[in-house]
């Protein structure tokens, strides 16, 4: 490996680690969990600290917001964060939400179809269905569905 | 207090409450956003996350139910699926440049140059918004569409109106068969 | 919630100042944080905290859904037309240096201002038709037995 364990390298790496967590923490909830709610949220958890990651790349040290002065009065000596990753992660943020509204109208009907928002029902529901439908129309189908 | 806040909500079983860890925790990113300077991030995510995701989930709980039953899968697959992915992002990390370094890849192309051309070009303090709308305007005008597409398609499902026209035909039948 | 009085009168009081809040958010996008998502969201907000306290239907009577619904459209419908403008008048789509040829920063602020101002209201309509979907429908579980 080219690189030194220095505590330096610690503090400076120190926010990657700690949004990959965050990360990982909602993508075990979008995996584990059964209950579709639960998994909409975990997605959100995901999406945000994916968006902390993001941000943390575009901070620099001694910077401040890329906003102006209102006279447009621009000091040189002044340093901004750069402003492109803020312009994307706005955009990703709207796009979430847009993505987390269907999913919910998408769980609100299939509670209506189903009668039940837990993934294993969800299942076993459809599995019964094949099955009927398996009997119904097997040998019009070769005996598989 | 973010990693405990999306722990809570990994083994809480009552959705209220986790719908109400996830307002808490849009607004902790809130908070963490206003320090690494992106503060119009911050507001739209103070905004979006703690107001409208909220009250999306907490309309989608009346209508569902409000408690999770416990699943019987075994949680080992998942963990190993999320350690295994966690070390790949670490691995993938170690050579990024530090964290704030003010000479890292990100900060030497596209960003200083808005900078400094949006001075003279456009001559509005706020450089996020000029990007925004003028500099990347076509990317906006795309995710205005994606809002309208969402909206459209949120209408689409749950709006009521091919149950009310089900009913109609339901009430023809009806008329006909008597 | 007939008889929640605080939230009545409190919720009447804070209605008007967040839609004054909206509308500084979006106009000064220029010169502060905000801009038009921040703006539409907040709006959407003052919408959807009346419809929660009082009922829905007085909501629906003060901004129906056919207007919900031609809004949703009217913002995107501005956003393009700002592009489409600026290429009749000779220069590339969506280059906002059109509108003032003389002076490229005043066209900027006008072509910023107007697709700005088509997004809030896009967002708008549409954070609040989303609302009126999910709480049109009949709930499972009552009031009291939440």
């Amino acid at each position: 490996m080219g690189f030194e364990l220095t505590q330096e390298y610690i503090l400076g790496h120190m926010n990657y680690w700690l949004f990959s967590v965050l990360m990982m923490t909602g993508l075990y909830i979008v995996v584990a969990k059964g209950n579709l709610v639960k998994k909409i949220v975990g997605l959100n958890i995901f999406q945000t600290s994916v968006f902390m990651l993001y941000i943390s790349t575009g901070k620099i040290t001694g910077g401040t917001a890329p906003i102006f002065p209102l006279d447009m009065e621009v000091d040189p000596n002044v340093i901004y964060s750069n402003p492109l990753p803020h312009v994307l992660i706005l955009t990703a943020i709207v796009v979430g939400i847009s993505t987390t509204a269907l999913g919910l109208a998408l769980i609100v009907r299939i509670q209506e179809e189903f009668n039940t928002i837990e993934e294993d029902e969800i299942l076993e529901i459809e599995r019964a269905i094949v099955l009927a439908e398996n009997a119904i129309h097997g040998d019009s189908m070769g005996g598989r569905a | 207090m973010l990693i405990l806040t999306a722990i809570a909500v990994v083994r809480m079983h009552s959705l209220f409450a986790v719908a109400m860890l996830s307002g808490v925790f849009s607004l902790l990113s809130a908070l963490l956003f206003v320090t690494l300077d992106a503060v119009d991030v911050a507001f739209t995510e103070a905004a979006v996350g703690a107001g409208i995701s909220t009250v999306l989930v907490l309309g989608t709980l009346a209508l569902t139910s409000r408690f999770e039953k416990p699943t019987k899968r075994s949680p080992i697959i998942p963990l190993f699926v999320v350690f295994v992915t966690g070390a790949a992002l670490i691995y993938g990390t170690l050579d990024m440049p530090n964290f704030g370094s003010p000479d890292a890849p990100a900060q030497t192309h596209v960003g200083p140059d808005y900078l400094e051309r949006s001075v003279e070009e456009i001559d509005i303090p706020n450089v996020v918004t000029a990007i925004l709308a003028s500099y990347r305007g076509y990317d906006t005008l795309g995710e205005t569409a994606v809002v309208f597409t969402a909206g459209i398609g949120v209408l689409l499902l749950i709006s009521g109106f091919s149950r009310r026209r089900r009913r109609d035909d339901d009430d023809d039948e009806e008329s006909e068969e008597t | 919630m007939r008889h929640h009085l605080i939230l009545r009168v409190i919720t009447k009081i804070l209605v008007g100042a967040i839609m004054l809040f909206a509308f500084y958010v979006q106009f000064h996008g220029d010169f502060s944080p905000g801009g038009g998502f921040q703006a539409g969201v907040i709006m959407a907000v003052a919408f959807i905290l009346y419809g929660i306290v009082f009922s829905l239907d007085s909501v629906k009577r003060v901004f129906p859904p056919w207007l919900v619904h031609k809004l949703v459209a009217l913002g995107v419908l501005l956003y393009a037309a700002t592009g489409v403008l600026s290429m009749f008048l000779g220069y590339s789509f969506l280059d906002y240096d059109a509108f003032v040829p003389s002076h490229p920063s005043s066209g900027q602020h006008y072509g910023i201002l107007a697709v700005e101002l088509g997004v809030g209201i896009t967002v708008t309509a549409v954070m609040v038709a989303i609302y009126y979907a999910f709480a049109g429908r009949p709930p499972r579980l009552s009031d009291e037995e939440w």
